[in-house]
């Protein structure tokens, strides 16, 4: 019959996991979004070989499953003398999985500003970096938080696969757990019942956070004067 | 020690992708038609089976399709039954993929003008044939796009099955490694082969789409 008290015993090593996880993911989105927008400049406004560079780069990562990407990494790059720990392996694979999709979806967003702010933004005499960090980048994050949101929480989902290279993240001490006590069944509903938690947890958080402090501060402080 | 050339990676790999190939058919088949069912379910009876139906989709949407596979397999077994990867795959990535076909296909669903449903009661059409003749040929131009779309999801998602002992790309190029310590050779051609696979689909799919807004335009 099902135990679950054999696994719940173990919270400890299911906390420790999930927290790991949630770092992960935590790095991972920062650097990950970090990348996308810097992409999604440089296919958008980029000089065109750069441009060129970063198409190649989102089709390889958006056409190939996340796992062998992580094996490439972890296990393919040591035999060119980059030996990397499971954790930095996990981080960069899931930056640069991330880094893809957030170009394609900040793209779209930067693709949307209407011609007018900029000719508006020129026309205060803003350099072009200013123009792109305060007039272009929130609202176009703005426009695409959604789906970056989305994407950020698939990424955290994927990162169940790292536990295969021995990082220690939530799927991992499920697996640990169920090599303890032969309770597998048990130990991985628990362990993805806590996912769908921290699914939800995220996409609670991320969309409380981002009108605040990611799109919703403009320069001319908008929001408050529109009341809100 | 027998010396692998690049000819024997690629070539046990190529064989080993026939079952990613399979996977993915059989997932993508399967996953569209309990999609489907669900969809229908949800679209006869909004109030009983709309809430069920959410949470299915929420469910399979918000866990990883790791731990779905774990549970296939080991859940499998606690029932009794003779667990093969094969099937715990085939059954983990249909359910997977009918949680977001269903999902795909309701919002094509409701891209469709409230005012067609409308003219369509007015006609006192039946449920069925309100699918049949006015929603459904119109949603399904806006849904092949994504579908099409949704394939290379699919396709990726098989990947994972390696993870229980299903021997498709991902699976023979581990095992290819372990044989000739070419790491860096396997996975780079793994990794080719999956791109070889996506992105025709990829393609297919960003056509598909341009054609269709052009069309609406």
């Amino acid at each position: 019959m099902l135990d679950f008290g054999a696994v719940l015993v173990d919270w400890p090593l299911l906390l420790r996991g999930a927290a790991f996880t949630l770092g992960l993911t935590a790095i991972a989105a920062i650097l990950g979004v970090a990348l996308g927008v810097a992409c999604g400049w440089a296919r958008a406004w980029g000089p065109k070989p750069l441009a060129w560079v970063v198409a190649t780069y989102v089709e390889l990562i958006r056409n190939t499953p996340f796992i062998v990407q992580l094996f490439f990494v972890f296990f393919g790059l040591p035999s060119l003398g980059l030996r990397l720990s499971p954790e930095v392996a996990s981080i960069i694979a899931m930056v640069l999985n991330l880094g893809a999709y957030a170009a394609e979806i900040s793209r779209a967003g930067i693709e949307g500003t209407p011609r007018g702010q900029f000719e508006a933004a020129r026309s205060l005499a803003l350099n072009e970096f200013q123009v792109f960090t305060r007039v272009v980048l929130p609202p176009a994050l703005g426009r695409v938080w959604p789906a970056l949101v989305s994407q950020i929480i698939i990424v955290m989902l994927g990162s169940a696969v790292c536990g295969q290279i021995a990082t220690q993240e939530l799927s991992y001490y499920a697996n640990l757990i169920q090599s303890r006590n032969f309770r597998a069944f048990e130990s991985f509903i628990v362990a993805t019942l806590v996912y769908l938690a921290m699914a939800v947890a995220i996409r609670h958080l991320l969309n409380w956070i981002g009108p605040r402090w990611i799109y919703g501060r403009d320069p001319l402080g908008g929001r408050a004067a529109a009341g809100h | 020690m027998v010396e692998f050339t690049l000819w024997d990676i690629v070539r046990n790999l190529l064989l080993a992708g026939r079952w990613t190939v399979a996977l993915s058919l059989i997932a993508f088949v399967g996953g569209g038609l309990v999609g489907m069912a669900l969809l229908l379910t949800r679209l006869a009876k909004p109030a009983v089976a709309g809430r069920f139906v959410a949470g299915y989709v929420q469910l399979f949407q918000g866990t990883p399709l790791l731990m779905q596979l774990f549970l296939s397999y080991f859940g499998m077994g606690l029932l009794g039954l003779d667990v093969s990867p094969w099937f715990s795959a085939a059954l983990a990535l249909t359910l997977y993929t009918s949680a977001f076909l269903c999902e795909i296909w309701r919002g094509c669903v409701n891209a469709v003008p409230r005012g067609q449903w409308e003219a369509s009661d007015s006609l006192a059409l039946s449920f069925g044939e309100k699918l049949r003749y006015v929603i459904g040929p119109q949603a399904l131009r806006i849904a092949v796009a994504p579908t099409v779309g949704f394939l290379v999801q699919v396709i990726k998602g098989t990947a994972l099955a390696s993870v229980i002992g299903f021997i498709e790309l991902t699976k023979a190029g581990t095992m290819i490694t372990n044989a000739t310590f070419k790491p860096f050779t396997v996975y780079a051609c793994v990794a080719l082969m999956y791109f070889a696979l996506c992105w025709p689909v990829s393609a297919w799919s960003r056509r598909l789409e341009r054609r269709m807004r052009r069309e609406r335009i």
